[in-house]
């Protein structure tokens, strides 16, 4: 009797180490696909694209000829868009999120606006280029300018800020509140130099990504008019525009191959931009987390 | 302590974010530094070509037909580079996205790769704006087929209708002439909103509308549909002439009889209309209001005495040298 037990105990020991090890195998499957997807994407658009990455790229503006084409005028575009964004949808997406994890009360409406934000999050990015058109372009007779468009992507990205911006807040344990009120503090005084000193990492990695994601998009941006020959740089926030992923889209439409060549390089240009502001993530997320 | 550590963290992201502005708009005065020295730049008069620009200056904006897109790029381009304070932008929204903003004033040139519809005419008469329509090139639509493709040796349009149309039962190629094999027709066609469908849609379908079912695929980018085809033996697509030149080594073109006779498209079929009905005019229209703007009537005026040039360069094929008289003297009107 004991005999037996034990021989289908060691039996199902046997079953449970395959099953885990066949799990195994498969999660580093789930795993490779992903990262080979990406390396042979990176390895193709490198080769296309490697002998077009040169200083004409940075320094020209668009042309007819691929040989005299650059794509200065959508990477300076790229870049004041980045401009204006940035601080607006910091201070309106964090602000929303303090007043929605700290002030506000949890009742009814909250739970509403919340679930309003999070669907806003999953909502395509064309329909919030129909929302740029109407309200900003036409309604606030902005026209098609780089303020429109930076506008636009502001609307884009806020739900995406907000949602991470809260989830940062969240993590932050409630004692820490409490002592601060202990203290004697106020509740704006225990969000600015307790609660948000903490959450800090946490809402810039997400204001970054979700600002690496608005530098890749076109769809808004074309639909509110974001120009494709621009051999000119924006002097003003009216002044017309155009950025990085347009530019890279009339290239790659183009019957010519060499334009093809052209789109590759600007791709790698993107793809180092969104690097870079990766990069930037987890160097301040290490930062404030030594810090506090 | 906690209060200081608070405002710090603060001030330095506030800081550390001011830095990476700072940085990007470092990169973008740096090119704009960078060419001053090559005289690239949209408000930097280099003095060579001061004499030829008389000093024109303000915006062009300009949207529309991605096909007419390259010609309208080639001449702002060189336009450009002679009056450098003119700034012509040049959108792609389509012909139909362009005429929207044409007659909504916003714009003061519209590139079309079809006339004007009725439509559209009456709500730019609506809101007061006067057009002229000025032809700048030729364009052949290319019907193309697989490299292998041995049967086709020519299709009448009433068997490209029998293809296409939306009225149309065929399956396979058997069902279009006696004799050919009876495998599946794959089609790959623009979509809707291209100029390029309309124009295919009435000079070959009566405007009935081309079929929408499993056998046929629809791409806004003529590279897909040049894969398409180049993939499929017994595939079937069309677009702008351009694309079948570039792609030559990978497709077969089919030549079209219209009535008189099987013509292939090339340079000269299409430039003296033989071509026909798939050679197709494109145009840009021109609000009579901004045309009152120097800038705009220089822009308009060198577009059309230059473009004869340019236009083989990106694809398309010029009109005879008279037409361009005939468009030049509309400009006057």
């Amino acid at each position: 009797m004991s005999l037996l037990e034990e021989d289908t105990g060691r039996k199902q020991i046997a079953q449970r180490r395959r099953m885990d090890f066949i799990l195994h195998i498969l999660f580093v499957i789930c795993t490779s696909i992903g990262v080979l997807a990406l390396m042979a994407l990176m390895v193709d658009i490198i080769m296309d694209g490697i002998m077009r990455f040169a200083p004409d790229l940075f320094t020209n503006y668009p042309s007819r000829r691929a040989s005299q084409a650059g794509m200065k005028s959508a990477i300076v575009g790229s870049l004041y868009m980045l401009l204006i964004m940035a601080p607006l949808s910091f201070i309106l997406g964090v602000g929303a999120a303090i007043f929605l994890e700290e002030y506000a009360k949890k009742n009814r409406l909250t739970r509403l606006i919340q679930l309003n934000i999070s669907t806003l999050a999953g909502v395509p990015s064309i329909v919030y280029g129909i929302l740029g058109l109407t309200l900003f372009v036409r309604g606030l007779a902005l026209e098609r300018s780089l303020l429109s468009g930076a506008l636009t992507m502001t609307l884009l990205v806020l739900p995406i800020i907000i949602v991470s911006a809260q989830e940062a807040i969240r993590a932050v344990p409630k004692a820490r509140r409490d002592a601060s009120f202990a203290l004697g503090a106020t509740k704006w005084q225990t969000v600015s130099r307790s609660v948000m000193p903490s959450a800090l990492p946490g809402v810039l990695t997400g204001v970054i990504l979700a600002l690496s994601r608005a530098i890749g998009e076109t769809a808004p941006l074309v639909m509110i008019g974001g120009l494709t020959y621009v051999a000119f740089l924006p002097e003003s926030i009216l002044d017309s525009f155009t950025v990085m992923p347009i530019q890279i889209y009339n290239w790659i439409s183009r019957p010519n191959e060499a334009f093809h060549e052209l789109a590759a390089a600007g791709i790698i240009v993107l793809l180092i931009m969104l690097l870079l502001m990766n990069f930037a993530a987890i160097l301040l997320r290490n930062k404030y987390q030594k810090n506090v | 302590m906690l209060k200081g550590k608070g405002l710090q963290s603060i001030l330095m992201l506030f800081m550390v974010m001011t830095l990476v502005f700072v940085a990007a708009c470092g990169n973008g005065e740096k090119n704009t530094a960078n060419d001053k020295n090559s005289g690239a730049g949209g408000n930097v008069s280099s003095g060579t070509n001061e004499e030829v620009a008389a000093n024109l200056s303000g915006e062009i904006k300009v949207d529309g037909s991605s096909t007419v897109f390259p010609l309208t790029e080639a001449a702002a381009e060189e336009f450009g580079k002679e009056n450098k304070d003119v700034r012509v932008s040049v959108g792609t929204s389509g012909t139909g996205g362009g005429f929207k903003q044409f007659c909504a004033g916003e714009i003061a040139i519209s590139n079309a790769s079809r006339h004007i519809k009725d439509e559209e005419a009456a709500k730019c008469k609506e809101a007061g704006i006067e057009f002229t329509e000025l032809s700048v090139a030729y364009d052949g639509l290319s019907i193309v087929i697989h490299k292998d493709n041995d049967f086709i040796d020519h299709l009448t349009v009433e068997e490209l209708n029998k293809i296409f149309s939306s009225e149309s039962t065929a399956k396979t190629w058997a069902d279009i002439r006696a004799g050919w094999p009876a495998e599946e027709i794959k089609m790959f066609s623009p979509g809707a909103d291209s100029g390029t469908y309309d124009y295919f849609n009435e000079a070959i379908l009566d405007k009935k509308g081309i079929r929408n079912d499993s056998a046929i695929s629809f791409s806004e980018d003529d590279n897909t549909l040049v894969q398409g085809v180049a993939g499929n033996k017994f595939g079937i697509g069309y677009f702008g002439f351009a694309y079948y030149e570039e792609n030559a080594d990978k497709l077969k073109v089919v030549p079209v009889d219209g009535g008189s006779g099987a013509i292939e498209p090339t340079l000269d079929s299409i430039k003296d209309g033989s071509y026909a009905p798939l050679s197709r005019p494109l145009f840009i229209y021109v609000s009579k209001k901004e045309l009152d703007r120097a800038e705009v009537k220089g822009f308009v005026k060198y577009y059309i005495e230059n473009i004869g040039d340019m236009a083989k360069e990106v694809g398309y094929v010029p009109m005879p040298d008279e037409k361009y008289t005939e468009e030049a003297a509309k400009i006057e009107a």
